[in-house]
């Protein structure tokens, strides 16, 4: 074990390049920010609580999906009673009319490419390419 | 009492034969109970009689075709190897190959007849769907879920009537507009017909209906006796495409 030495600065010198990125934000003062969404204005709740929302949208999309396509269910009742028609393009984007500054920000912040929109059709991109 | 080995044996292997023979059959089809039920449990068995008369008289008009192709977001691929289909015009003679008329003049046999899926009874597409991304519902009719397609095509090889379309591409450059109330459809995705489930949900009538000038197409529940479409069947004669074939279509053609 003559070469410890030389292993012990490898392995610190290791540790400050892999870490350097952390160091480097830290000294130029930069805050790690989540992504930049808009939220609609013109509505204040959405069907769930946004602690829920934020974490588990996505399943409630997928039970969504399973009640209207395989159960022909089209309406949801939110724990609070209100009864929602169950449509990601009729529903969902009816409040969050801004597809692309809201779930797409998001996306491409959490670095997911989900596919609901390779199918599903955001009316307001239509309304905006329509002369 | 006691057994013998020999008598514990025997009785082990037929057992075994047994069990195996019941997935034998099953694998064969010879299952005990049909796979799907032939009637509706809820009374409702939705249909549609199309008078193929009515259709003719009124030329070339497409208006159901257009009307559902907008409802639907279908696209409008010229290739016809790789063109996407809901309800279209097929000459008499490939829509009823099994009716043949042998001195019915040329022209009669290349008349258009307007054909869609017919929603069988025991439809071979839900039977060969590896994911059950088809199904029958218990409304009668048959139903698919875009988002479990897999894209394998079983369905289209299993459907005597060519009702199903594949997409071989993207969909939606091959669209002039885009319905906002419906989905498309990706790449690697079978589609068809669904008697526009959406429309019935909300208590309207599948839009090649609606459009119809003419009132060509009935859509109506065959297990209401009072119907439209059951007091139809009872006054004219009417035909089914390859029923022979044990689909039980739901689509009737009044003579």
């Amino acid at each position: 074990m003559r070469d410890r030495y030389v292993i012990l600065a490898a392995l610190v010198l290791f540790f400050v390049l892999v870490t350097a990125p952390v160091w480097y934000a830290r000294a130029a003062g930069e805050k790690a920010g989540g992504p930049d969404v808009k939220l609609p204005t013109q509505e204040k709740a959405c069907v769930m609580p946004v602690d829920y929302m934020r974490t588990s949208h996505m399943d409630l999309l997928i039970s969504w999906r399973e009640r209207v396509v395989r159960e022909n269910i089209r309406t949801w009742t939110a724990p609070d009673g209100t009864v929602y028609t169950v449509s990601l393009s009729g529903t969902c984007l009816k409040c969050h009319t801004n597809k692309a500054e809201f779930c797409d920000r998001c996306h491409d912040y959490a670095g997911v490419t989900p596919y609901c929109w390779d199918c599903h059709v955001d009316p307001a991109a239509i309304a905006r390419s329509r002369p | 009492m006691s057994i013998s080995r020999r008598g514990f044996l025997g009785a082990a292997g037929l057992s075994a034969l047994a069990l195996a023979s019941k997935s034998t059959l099953d694998a064969l089809g010879f299952e005990a109970a049909p796979q799907e039920p032939t009637s509706a449990a809820a009374g409702t068995r939705w249909a549609m009689v199309v008078d193929p008369r009515k259709c003719l008289d009124q030329g070339d008009c497409t208006k159901c075709i257009e009307a559902c192709d907008y409802a639907h977001n279908v696209p409008h691929i010229t290739n016809p190897a790789h063109e996407v289909k809901w309800i279209w015009k097929e000459p008499f003679e490939d829509a009823f190959p099994f009716l043949e008329v042998d001195y019915a003049p040329e022209a009669f046999r290349e008349q258009p007849v307007m054909v869609l899926c017919n929603h069988c009874d025991n439809a071979p597409c839900v039977r060969v769907c590896p994911t059950q991304a088809t199904w029958k519902r218990d409304d009668g009719i048959v139903m698919m879920d875009w988002h479990r397609c897999i894209g394998c095509r079983y369905c289209m090889a299993a459907c005597p009537y060519g009702s199903r379309s594949f997409n071989w591409g993207d969909p939606r450059p091959a669209m002039a507009s885009l319905n906002p109330d419906y989905p498309t459809r990706t790449k690697g995705v079978v589609e068809k017909c669904t008697f526009c489930e959406e429309r019935l949900a909300v208590g309207q009538r599948p839009a090649c209906v609606d459009a119809c000038p003419a009132r060509a197409l009935v859509f109506g529940n065959l297990d209401d006796p009072e119907g439209e479409v059951r007091s139809l069947l009872r006054a004219r004669f009417a035909v089914r495409r390859k029923a022979e074939l044990g689909t039980g279509p739901a689509v009737y053609y009044l003579v």
